[in-house]
């Protein structure tokens, strides 16, 4: 099927780990979904299985990531479709490095931690496609396969809100889907169109990413309708303001796992795309609209910091809130200092966590009281502390507080941008204070003062819920107290980006 | 006066033959024959074997224009019957492709049939016939010839629209489109004229020598851009462009529903093979003036396809309008051609073509699960029937999704394979414009498919009705499905064959 091309990198390895990381979610998807309803077991251990054996290799590769590479790792390349100059090209370096892992972690933790209520086994088989599907859009570096994966995750995603979400799913998932297709419509024809204008450069027609990237030099008028094409699809899938209406409702109508999946991972396939496939394939183009995506990231930050404000479903709260924080890592990509996208890259990370966790406690309480509405609660630190004692540290970290792995990517985020996009820092700086207010605050009228009739019976933690989100909190505060492991593995990927496009200039 | 006209008839030359290159229309001949003169002659057969002659027929047909395009290796394309017919690779392409299309529409045909106890020859006759012409219409070289394919099609196609002895719906349609499709031959046969006029010759090739020479003559001018205007409503009337197309949701409603199946994949390649050989082969010296035309219609047809999709509530109805912003997007594959002076313009003929395949298993893969819902009576098209289908028929429902999110584009799909080819030859000559609108239309078609995925897999069953597929029926779907993910995983199966295109 995919005849050996030529081996690339440096640290091939032997056993083709990353092609692995994206078929065993896939194997696992097709087992699950041949396996009979009838054996609910065999099904939910097949799921498993498969998720957690991507999430231990992902974790190996994470642990045999040489530290201060700043290329592409365990590069496997092979053929696909020669008539179109299309390969199976796979790859990993330090911006893609935790997203990979991320996305190994928390999908087996979505599967085992959360109850979908009905339809186990179409529920299962989504998520495994969804995941091979995320895992495909890190690990491309060909431009033909970033689509194809990039794209095929809307599928599962759909299924998963219309299919177990809440009253209003089918609206949200078709939302969703048609939001995200139609920015795809723009990538795809840029996409084909960078590979044909690159041929001049590069030989033969190829989708080749990082041959495009270092052999390419488009016309600066040509680049920037590129890039702009590029940005369109990225600028959806973050979400980036004005083009996020469809993320409030996608979240607050996708059921808990699906929330943390795409609070986790799907949106930073936005903030990666935009690294990935704008500044690196388009430096100058990037440098060119610096400005305004900059403003458009502020406005992003303060928008969703207001608008989460004002919110009165809780689920909402925090799916705005997304849209603040998302902008804090545009904020750092396009201020294109190594600190600042250093720093946006590990908020990726944090934020995949810390609202990835915000999501499965605000599902935690949906299942308890059957609402989300902040004025239907209240009270519940006193009936069940310990449950508000995790919502702290999560939010805590959320906020950005420092010794929590949020302070870290923030802090470095503005410092990095400060000397580059001042004014623009200034004002972001803004978002952060609001972070603290509307966090805060909901979590005041959540959780502090007396419990009315309903909320009395508020449940304490669980067990199996307790171990979960302790998952959670150990990497928040592990990131916060000790980030530097993840810096230095960082940190060289995106070094040498800035010298690619400092070269380009 | 008798004997002067025996006399030249006597004298007159036949041309040479080669009777092997027009096999796969022998075939289809032969079968078509077979089962309308055995068929009658005989008592009626047990279930399945009219199917049977039908589909061996048609295999038949497709494994000798196998055979041929082997043959044929990279030899210089000919022409056969004195220039009547081209043979190249393109037009054996365009054969493969409806003798595949008869061959699982007629098991989609088979199970209707027997369901509705109307089981006999005449409609796979038919089908045969329209194949014929069909083929015809794909290697004509002569717009006579033309012609003459595009009648035999046509007539078939009223009469199988027609062909429903218990659904009146059935009838009105076949009338609608016989007075429509008479008007639209009018027109073709008119603009035929005066190409005729204006060049002295139907021949394309002549054609094309003629006109590339400079029209000293106004007047011949004149006919000259009178006659592709109307040549082109001809057209674009029998692949249902935008403003051309209003016959198509009614005709596609009305009929049979594996009939509508055959509409959307036999007739559109037919046309649109046609339409291409004539405009890129005859009048290429006149791209400045048609070219405007077909962008016009392909962005109408895109754009008012996908919209006017959306807002159906009949799936058959919505499939029509589906099919017409497809028709969108292979136009845009045209265009593409048009650009003959760019190096890479003849990707938009190779990627309409492979656009034409992929859509022809795609819309009968489709349509065979509609006929399959809509059940006893071939009526219940609704939207609301398919509610709950994936309880009721999992796999089935599946089957349709999988052939839905092919139509709608999503990668992994021969659908994407399709629209990234439209999109590569359209960006390979930097019409981007016209390539984001068509993408975008894509999108807006979406909505489409979802609605009917949303009926399948999100809403509750609306009755107990069972759904009750027969084998042929799950043959056809199975076989369309496994086509559709077999191209969108591998690709190069289907690529490598359009490149000799």
């Amino acid at each position: 099927m995919f005849a050996s091309v030529e081996k690339a990198g440096e640290a091939t390895a032997s056993f083709p780990i990353l092609t692995m990381l994206v078929l065993m979610p896939l194997l696992g998807a097709v087992l699950v979904s041949l396996l009979n309803k009838k054996h609910g077991e065999w099904v939910k251990l097949a799921a498993l299985v498969s998720s957690i054996a991507t999430g231990a290799m992902s974790v190996w590769m994470l642990v045999k990531f040489p530290t201060g590479a700043a290329g592409f790792e365990f590069v496997s390349k092979h053929s696909w479709i020669s008539e179109w100059g299309i390969s199976w090209h796979l790859g990993v370096d330090g911006i893609s490095l935790f997203m990979v892992v991320l996305t190994g972690v928390l999908f087996p933790l979505v599967i085992v931690g959360i109850d979908p209520h009905h339809d186990h086994k179409s529920y299962l088989a989504w998520m495994l496609l969804l995941e091979a599907g995320v895992m495909g859009s890190f690990l491309s570096l060909d431009l033909f396969l970033f689509f194809v994966f990039f794209e095929i995750v809307l599928v599962p995603m759909y299924f998963l809100i219309g299919g177990w979400g809440y009253e209003k799913r089918v609206y949200a998932a078709t939302k969703f889907f048609l939001y995200t297709m139609a920015g795809s419509a723009f990538m795809l024809v840029g996409i084909v169109a960078t590979a044909f204008l690159a041929r001049r450069d590069t030989g033969a027609l190829t989708f080749d990413l990082v041959e495009i990237a270092e052999k390419a030099n488009f016309a600066t008028g040509t680049g920037r309708w590129l890039f702009a094409a590029f940005m369109i699809a990225f600028a959806v899938k973050v979400p980036l303001f004005p083009l996020h209406t469809w993320l409030p409702d996608a979240h607050t109508q996708a059921p808990t796992g699906g929330s943390v999946i795409l609070a986790g991972v799907l949106l930073k396939m936005g903030t990666y795309g935009m690294l990935r496939f704008g500044v690196y394939l388009f430096p100058q183009a990037a440098i060119w609209a610096k400005p305004m995506l900059l403003t458009l990231a502020v406005i992003g930050i303060l928008y969703g910091a207001i608008a989460a404000t004002m919110q009165k479903d809780l689920k909402r709260l925090v799916a705005y809130s997304s849209v603040a924080h998302l902008g804090f890592i545009v904020l750092g990509t396009f201020a294109m200092t190594t600190q600042a996208i250093t720093g946006g890259v590990m908020q990726m990370v944090n934020h995949g966590v810390s609202t990835g966790a915000l999501f499965l406690l605000v599902g935690m309480i949906y299942e308890r009281r059957h609402t989300r509405q902040i004025s239907e609660l209240g009270g519940i630190q006193a009936v069940a502390p310990i449950f508000a004692g995790f919502f702290m540290i999560v939010m805590l970290s959320s906020i950005g507080l420092p010794g929590l792995n949020g302070f870290v990517g923030e802090f470095l985020v503005l410092i990095g941008s400060f000397e580059t996009a001042r004014w623009w820092v200034v004002v972001a700086t803004i978002g952060v204070i609001l972070a603290a207010l509307y966090l805060l605050w909901a979590y005041q009228r959540v959780f502090h003062g007396e419990p009315s009739d309903d909320n009395k019976s508020f449940p304490e933690i669980t067990l199996r819920e307790g171990l979960l989100l302790s998952v959670f909190v150990a990497a928040i505060v592990f990131a916060g107290v000790y980030p530097k492991p993840m810096l230095d593995r960082i940190e060289p990927s995106v070094k040498a980006l800035i010298e690619h496009v400092e070269a380009s200039k | 006066m008798m004997n002067r006209l025996i006399a030249a008839t006597s004298t007159f030359e036949g041309p040479a033959i080669q009777w092997f290159k027009i096999s796969p229309i022998l075939a289809l001949l032969a079968g078509a024959l077979f089962l309308i003169l055995v068929g009658s002659l005989t008592p009626q057969w047990k279930r399945g074997w009219y199917a049977t002659a039908s589909v061996v027929t048609a295999v038949a047909a497709a494994v000798l224009t196998g055979v041929l395009w082997n043959q044929m290796g990279d030899d210089a394309p000919s022409t056969l019957v004195g220039g009547a017919l081209a043979f190249d690779h393109f037009a054996l392409f365009a054969t493969f492709t409806i003798c595949v299309s008869v061959a699982l529409a007629s098991l989609v045909v088979n199970d209707y049939l027997t369901r509705e106890g109307e089981d006999g020859p005449e409609v796979y006759g038919l089908i045969l016939a329209a194949a014929i012409g069909g083929v015809v219409m794909v290697s004509a070289n002569d717009l006579l010839v033309l012609f003459l394919g595009l009648e035999t099609l046509s007539l078939s196609f009223y009469l199988l629209t027609a062909s429903s002895r218990s659904r009146t719906q059935s009838g009105e349609a076949g009338l609608k489109y016989f007075i429509l499709g008479g008007f639209a031959s009018a027109f073709f046969l008119y603009g035929v004229a005066l190409l005729f006029g204006a060049s002295g010759t139907t021949n394309l090739q002549t054609m094309a020598t003629v006109f590339a020479g400079e029209v000293t003559v106004p007047a011949n001018n004149g006919l000259l851009l009178a006659g592709i205007a109307l040549l082109l409503v001809g057209f674009a009337f029998k692949v249902s462009l935008v403003p051309f197309h209003v016959w198509t949701p009614d005709v596609y409603q009305g009929a049979p529903t594996p009939i509508t199946a055959l509409m959307g994949s036999v007739g559109k390649v037919a046309a649109f093979a046609a339409l291409i050989r004539v405009f890129m082969i005859a009048l290429p010296s006149r791209i400045d003036d048609w070219r405007p035309a077909v962008l016009v219609l392909a962005l109408l047809t895109l754009v008012v396809g996908s919209v006017l999709a959306v807002v159906q509530t009949d799936v058959k109805r919505m499939l029509a309008y589906s099919s017409i912003s497809h028709a969108g997007f292979i136009l845009v594959g045209l265009e593409a051609a048009s650009h003959i002076g760019h190096a890479d313009s003849h990707l938009g003929i190779s990627s309409a073509m492979g656009y034409l395949f992929i859509y022809s298993i795609l819309v009968i893969g489709t349509f065979a699960v509609v006929s399959v819902v809509a059940g006893q009576g071939d009526n219940a098209t609704m939207l609301d029937e398919f509610k709950g289908l994936g309880k009721k028929r999992p796999v089935l429902a599946l089957g349709m999704t999988v052939l839905l999110l092919a139509q709608a584009g999503v990668p992994l799909t021969s659908g994407f394979v399709a629209k990234f080819g439209i999109i590569r030859a359209a960006v390979s000559v930097e019409s981007y414009a016209l390539a984001v609108a068509a993408m975008l239309a894509a999108v807006i078609a979406a909505f489409l498919y979802l609605r009917i995925m949303v009926s399948m897999w999100l809403s509750e069953p609306a009755d107990d009705a069972p759904v009750s597929i027969s084998k042929s029926a799950g043959l056809a779907i199975t076989l369309a499905v496994a086509v559709t993910l077999l191209i969108g995983v591998l690709p190069a199966v289907l690529l490598t064959v359009l490149e000799s295109i």
